[in-house]
């Protein structure tokens, strides 16, 4: 009787474990099945042209997406103009002057913002920029990316300066080096591996952004020569391709997604070659 | 060199110091003042993007009232705006994400912190970061030339024969449905339930393990007496968090839910959602009340995640208190 029990508390068990091994490998599975159709779909159509060439007109087949990779250059170069400074700083703030309830408050409302639907953003920017110049632009675009990158840049500049050892700032106040200079001389370079690496991390979130842009860089099927006009970029293009009804734009799409995938996964781990041994989410 | 000459009767040392001007307070002040302001920054642009919103819905709000929550007429050409279809989507591809994902993400977290050998432990976790880091608009990709072709004929057709007398899983099968975009919208949830829950199970002290082990608990039993109580409030809010990026999903939902405004029970049929709505017409719209009333969806949009977001972050906090008070390490 007792036996029975016994035994049937360790089928209850192993049965449980079983399902929760199925489980971490259904998890996986999206992964290596858009991985691998990345790869047939797309490895096909990603050739020298892909690198090199505009769009072509519609019904001519080839053409490549140079404008967009370069637009998606342009545009992570411009947000970073915002998200890395305000980022940054504002990680300073939190982890060297910060008090304990302002932090508690100020990381609450960051991890809130960094919830925000990114398609909210695009809408903001759109009221708040492109309504005003009366265009869409790479500016606006720019601005949408930076903006989303702050809350992401900022809690893992605090994280890494965290780890600086205060006898670093002691020894350094000791010398009588003022408070800002200890800051940018001793803690922050020390930190500076850790600070990059969150940098890269906010790069590849956004990277890979679409909804931001679709109303405020817009997207351009030619070369965008200046900043206060629309601005084409991967994550568009690759929207744009995907849901048009010809085939050889959707061959276009998977070569430009399996493009934008590898630069973020070559991103991703080089960021984890930089931090191995240290645990950094990428959320 | 002039003043050990002059003043030789004082020790050199404490001339020294006593001649150095003392460190400027200007450089330390505006350094602090300038942290202070990129620090609050995140406040300003919480205020910034609630009264963006506010002030691009002003007319839509004031024109429509409650009735912009409560009607299903999505009509342009006559400037008459519900927007309840795109809500119920919203909710139903939410719920269905959730259904997917919770129980799978929770099982992997378990699986992550309770049973995986170790070895295998940072392999796994790497790849389901990389899960997470697949742009919307890539999976969007998928799912429209992988995953809907495979659920017409395979998926939905086994589901219609099945379950096919309940009203959710009938009628007829286009492919792009509420269905499909809730399992997309599932994919794109499962990474972070998955590492919020496996952060919280961490944070459950090895002595509440081990306390049940003594006791003669099988693994299973440890896992659900003291493990996952122990969890539920973090795990709660690790779920929370998840739906709260469900609902602001938008691209790869837009690509996949078939885009047009209708309640239907049948989870094949098409649906819409908040999001996607903006996605699809905000450059389309042509009038000012159109556009008003797209700027009125964002506003409900940001509403809901932000309730979802507080909630889940307060979640996650209790949680946290409660280890500081009550672990013991």
């Amino acid at each position: 009787m007792s036996d029975n029990l016994h035994t049937w508390r360790k089928i209850k068990s192993g049965l449980a474990s079983s399902v929760a091994t199925v489980a971490a490998l259904l998890v996986i599975t999206p992964l290596g099945l858009v991985f691998y159709h990345l790869l047939v779909s797309g490895i096909g159509s990603v050739n020298w042209d892909f690198f090199t060439h505009l769009p072509k007109p519609v019904g001519e087949i080839g053409g490549g997406m140079a404008n967009a990779i370069v637009g998606s250059g342009v545009l992570l170069g411009l947000a970073s103009l915002i998200g890395v400074p305000v980022g940054v700083l504002g990680g300073v703030y939190l982890a060297e002057y910060g008090g304990a309830r302002t932090n508690a408050i100020l990381r609450f409302v960051a991890d809130v913002l960094n919830g925000v639907p990114s398609i909210i953003w695009g809408v903001v920017i759109y009221g708040l920029v492109v309504i005003r110049f009366k265009s869409f632009s790479a500016i606006a675009g720019g601005l949408a990316l930076g903006l989303m990158m702050i809350p992401l840049i900022m809690r893992t500049t605090e994280e890494v300066l965290l780890l600086v050892p205060n006898g670093y700032r002691e020894a350094a106040l000791a010398l009588g080096i003022s408070r800002w200079k200890t800051i940018l001389h001793i803690v922050m370079k020390t930190a500076s591996k850790g600070i990059i690496t969150g940098v890269l991390l906010a790069f590849a979130r956004v990277a890979g952004e679409t909804a931001p842009l679709l109303f405020t860089a817009f997207g351009n099927r030619f070369w965008n020569h200046n900043l206060h006009e629309p601005i084409a970029a991967l994550p568009l293009q690759i929207f744009t391709y995907a849901i048009s009804p010809y085939d050889d734009w959707h061959r276009q799409a998977w070569a430009g997604a399996l493009v934008l995938v590898v630069l973020i996964f070559v991103v991703n781990t080089l960021v984890r070659v930089l931090t191995r041994g240290r645990t950094v989410s990428v959320l | 060199m002039e003043i050990a000459v002059t003043t030789p009767a004082v020790p050199p040392s404490e001339s020294v110091v006593s001649r150095m001007r003392p460190p400027s307070r200007i450089g330390d002040r505006a350094f602090h003042w300038l942290t202070l302001a990129m620090g609050f920054s995140v406040i300003v642009l919480v205020v910034l993007v609630g009264w963006q919103l506010g002030r691009g819905s002003q007319l839509a709000v004031t024109k429509f009232g409650l009735s912009f929550l409560t009607t299903s007429t999505w009509d342009p050409v006559a400037e008459q705006f519900g927007a309840l279809p795109f809500i119920y989507g919203t909710a139903v591809s939410s719920l269905i994400a959730l259904v997917i994902a919770v129980p799978l993400s929770i099982a992997t977290a378990l699986y992550l912190t309770e049973l995986a050998p170790l070895w295998i432990r940072q392999p796994l976790v790497s790849l389901i970061e990389m899960l997470a880091a697949i742009p919307s608009v890539i999976l969007g990709l998928w799912g429209i030339f992988v995953m809907i072709p495979w659920l017409r004929t395979y998926g939905f057709a086994w589901l219609k024969a099945a379950l096919g007398w309940t009203p959710f899983f009938g009628g007829p099968i286009y492919g792009p449905s509420m269905l499909a975009g809730g399992i997309i919208v599932a994919v794109m949830i499962l990474p972070i339930i998955t590492s919020v829950s496996r952060e919280i199970l961490r944070s459950v002290p090895n002595l509440q393990r081990e306390a049940a082990y003594a006791l003669g608990a099988t693994r299973w039993e440890v896992t659900r007496i003291a493990v996952l109580s122990y969890a539920k409030n973090g795990l709660f809010g690790a779920v929370v968090l998840g739906l709260g990026r469900a609902l602001g999903e938008t691209m790869a939902v837009t690509m996949v839910i078939g885009n047009t405004p209708q309640i239907k029970a049948s989870l094949f049929a098409p649906g819409y959602t908040l999001a996607s709505v903006i996605a699809n017409e905000f450059t389309e719209a042509t009038t000012d009340i159109y556009l008003q009333a797209l700027f009125e969806i964002g506003l409900v949009l940001f509403g809901v995640t932000i309730v979802a977001n507080l909630l889940g972050q307060l979640l996650l906090l209790t949680m946290k208190n409660a280890m500081t008070t009550r672990a013991v390490q």
